[in-house]
């Protein structure tokens, strides 16, 4: 097991490196004119275009420039720095305030996919063409079928604007209530997948040769269920989940828009906006860690979940 | 504030796509009586900078127009009186002469004195600092000193202390609208403790200004989320009825407007577009307008042949229907304009452009067939700014009028339609805007139509246009000043570089907690006059 960590650990070195050159290589290349992307539609005085030039080596184009950038900022990196944002604020700074409110969010969508998604998953799968299979498969169609940037603006309209059930906008320090609708439309769509995925897994392996041995055998159905059939089916369920943490992380832009949230979409939104090369490579480069991290730990837990994943 | 984009915040046409209808709950709660013990919550979007001389977009201005007490302010004519200043007077228009009301101090105790509006000036202006609104000095004696980037000096010579009260301000040439520039949001003091070294800010002051207004800050500025202020009670003018504010900092205005309706936030200072259609019904009489600054207008490309033609122009101008578009697409948030100047400043008269404002379809044509105007007409506007549906409106009549074709082109953000533009590249006619710095229509006529203009990019270029516009400058006084920008308007008029087409207006709203909500023509709400509802 340690082994199989230590290797994961060195690929993740790898592809950090190559993610980040990537996405520097790109937002370099779409950047147009960011100071004047800065300004809106003023006119930037000539004072001012000098000193934001110098100061984030703007002057610096073409391939050189590109990698005298990268090599600067990498280096910075490495120190722990990320940098200043065009707006002359610590990138740090930013992502420590954003942070703590995007994760809450995150894990408050995760709990509602896992205990909605999944619980419901496993009980469709059991009871195939049911009432409860059929209705709850009507249901995560409709839910697939809406995107956020409708199901979000809708949510806050009549469960925050018209009803009053929840307040219709977060702000920076939510409390839990305040995080809990826009929580739950966030976890909406990964509810939907989480259980699909969980029923036609589940349904899947109750048709497996072992679930007939240990039925032949005189297993009670819970036991054959809890421990035979979940354990097996929760492996495609568990990557799907993993990966979609990470999305949780940073797609929540529009959700974090919508119920003013100001988080790492948040940011990241404001970031592409205005052409701010720093802000948005900052970003990134912290979510590519994160999706490094949830990768491992989706890894591993297959590890756990299926032994012979570890002596591969 | 120069040209801004308008619509910025119509990033997600939501509501319009999902057609909500409005649910008219709440009503008018509010019965009499104030609290002067509550704070009130208003929408604005991340400040830049809360530095005044950095400070040039509306959020900011917000906030810093809390902390801070202006020189001057404008009255209900949008002409300048003294706040700050005891006095602001000039015998020749170039000497001017600012004498400071005493008692105002700083939230930090200091007594604000002439040094402290000599060494933000200096500040501000001094280009190594690459301050935004440092242009607002170039007006100044010695401006030029401190440009480049190894300037010669690091003090403008044309600012003189007198004594702690007063200070001499010495223009490079006669302006008589300077009084006026001085309610800008640039023109603030700094107080000593701004400074860790003279000419250079201290770490930290932005995240919590020191200013001399009527609130001060209460702890430091929370990004992204909100920026709280506080009465001050020392403060000398006019006192405000409220404890304190709270600028809660929104990225999307629907957020906001969520928040208005359920009666989690006080103001929102601009309703969004798509709610546009429902807020009268939404918020009822708390649904407000106010006369703005902005201006929007149609560009031609002067340089290139087939607009050259001042009778082609016209032949345009005369083939669109203002009140058509203002209403079907703008709702009526903004009013048909016919003049080169906003209604909002002293010197405004409506309707100077006469025949070539007139909706009349079959003069036009004739018009435009005799002037030999081209067949194929395009309209360049940047796609961000909500710009699209009023660009394909303009186009249809074109067609319809003028029998000609006609395509809106969008270009992703204004500074590649700039950039376009400064190329000389063939981009047909373009959208642009504009909001005022200050009142005066000097801030309308010179940026724009000069031949040296910080913002003339269609070439326009009139040797009798720059001059009466300099004289207007120089004027000895108001009056004769807006002689001759009037006299230069009807050049404009005659000439037509640009066809006006609206001007703004503020479309905001509020909570049923707060009453006697106003906002001034810089796009923001009057602090003094606000009430909370107990």
């Amino acid at each position: 097991m340690f082994r199989f960590i230590l290797r994961r650990l060195l690929q993740m070195v790898l592809a950090f490196f190559g993610t980040t050159l990537i996405v520097y290589a790109l937002m370099f290349a779409g950047q147009g004119d960011p100071i004047q992307a800065l300004a809106g539609e003023r006119p930037v005085t000539a004072a001012q275009r000098a000193y934001l030039t110098e100061k984030f080596h703007l002057d610096k184009t073409g391939i050189d420039g590109f990698f005298y950038r990268y090599f600067d900022y990498v280096t910075n990196l490495l120190q722990g720095d990320l940098g200043q944002s065009l707006t002359g604020r610590q990138i740090g700074d930013i992502l420590a305030a954003a942070w703590p409110v995007t994760i809450k969010l995150a894990l408050i969508a995760m709990a509602v996919t896992i205990l909605f998604g999944v619980t419901a998953g496993v009980l469709a799968g059991i009871r195939r063409a049911s009432i409860f299979d059929n209705s709850t498969l009507l249901l995560t169609l409709l839910v697939l079928g809406i995107p956020t940037i409708v199901l979000a603006p809708l949510a806050q309209y009549f469960l925050g604007v018209k009803w009053q059930l929840f307040p219709p906008t977060a702000g920076a320090e939510p409390d839990l209530y305040a995080l809990l609708l826009p929580g739950i439309v966030l976890g909406s769509l990964s509810l939907a997948t989480a259980l699909r995925l969980t029923r036609t897994s589940v349904a899947e392996n109750l048709r497996a040769d072992y679930v007939r041995t240990a039925r032949s055998k005189g297993l009670v159905k819970r036991r054959i269920v809890g421990i035979h059939v979940l354990r097996n089916s929760l492996i495609p369920v568990v990557t799907f989940l993993g990966v979609e943490l990470g999305n949780l992380m940073s797609g929540a832009i529009i959700t974090e828009g919508v119920f003013n949230i100001p988080g790492v979409g948040f940011n990241l939104f404001r970031g592409i906006r205005t052409e701010d090369g720093p802000l948005v490579v900052g970003i990134v480069s912290v979510l590519v860690v994160v999706y490094l991290i949830s990768n491992l730990v989706v890894d591993v837990l297959y590890a756990v979940l299926d032994p012979r994943i570890r002596y591969e | 504030m120069r040209v801004r984009r308008l619509a910025a915040w119509t990033a997600l046409p939501l509501a319009v796509t999902l057609g909500l209808v409005a649910c008219g709950s709440g009503g008018d709660g509010g019965s009499g009586g104030t609290n002067p013990n509550a704070a009130v919550r208003i929408e604005i979007a991340e400040p830049q900078h809360l530095v005044p001389t950095n400070t040039n977009e509306t959020s900011g201005s917000q906030v810093l127009a809390a902390l801070f007490s202006p020189l001057v302010e404008y009255d209900e004519a949008n002409k300048a009186y003294e706040v700050a200043a005891e006095s602001v007077t000039s015998e020749d228009n170039t000497t001017w002469t600012i004498k400071l009301k005493d008692g105002y101090t700083f939230h930090n105790g200091e007594k604000v004195t002439a040094d402290n509006y000599v060494d933000a000036w200096n500040y501000g202006a001094y280009a190594p600092n690459g301050q935004n609104s440092s242009y607002f000095f170039e007006k100044i004696a010695g401006y030029e000193d401190l440009q480049g980037e190894q300037p010669k000096a690091r003090t403008m010579s044309g600012l003189k202390k007198v004594d702690d009260l007063t200070f001499t301000v010495t223009l490079s040439q006669p302006y008589a609208e300077f009084k006026t520039m001085l309610g800008y949001t640039a023109f603030y003091p700094l107080p000593k403790a701004a400074f860790s070294a003279p000419g250079v800010l201290a770490e930290g002051y932005e995240q919590a200004p020191i200013g001399q207004g009527p609130f001060k800050m209460k702890g430091t500025w929370q990004h992204d989320a909100k920026v709280e202020v506080e009465k001050y009670d020392a403060f000398p003018g006019e006192k405000p009825k409220v404890a304190g504010v709270e600028f809660r900092i929104y990225q999307q205005l629907t957020a906001a407007y969520a928040d208005v309706l359920s009666d989690n936030l006080d103001v929102i200072k601009t309703i969004p577009t798509e709610n546009l259609s429902t807020a009268s019904t939404d918020l009822g009489d708390r649904f407000k307008t106010s006369p703005a600054s902005s201006f929007q207008f149609l560009s031609f490309p002067t340089y290139q042949k087939e607009f050259s033609n001042p009778d082609v122009r016209k032949a345009i101008s005369m083939a669109i229907d203002r009140e058509e578009i203002t209403k079907s697409i703008f709702k009526d948030s903004q009013t048909p304009a016919r003049s080169f100047v906003s209604p909002v400043v002293a010197g405004y008269r409506d309707n100077t452009i006469g025949a070539a404002g007139t909706f009349d379809p079959a003069k036009a044509k004739a018009l435009y067939q005799a002037a030999g105007g081209p067949s194929r007409i395009e309209i360049s506007y940047n796609g961000d700014g909500g710009h699209k549906d009023w660009v394909d409106a303009t186009c249809n009549q074109l067609k319809a009028n003028l029998g000609v074709d006609c395509v809106g082109t969008a270009e992703p953000k204004f500074a590649d339609l700039l950039t376009k533009v400064k190329a000389k590249q063939p981009v047909g006619l373009f959208r642009m805007g504009w909001i005022m710095d200050y009142p005066s229509m000097e801030n309308y006529l010179g940026p724009l139509y000069s031949t040296t203009g910080s913002s003339n990019y269609y070439g326009y270029s009139n040797p009798e246009f720059d001059r009466l516009v300099a004289e207007g400058s120089a004027a000895a006084t108001e009056e004769e000043a807006i002689k001759k920008y009037q006299q230069a308007e009807d050049l404009l008029a005659k000439d037509m570089p640009v066809i006006p087409l609206r001007f703004g207006q503020n479309s905001f709203g509020h909570s049923t907690k707060v009453t006697n909500v106003e906002m001034d023509l810089f796009d923001r709400v009057d602090l003094v006059k606000i009430e909370a509802v107990q």
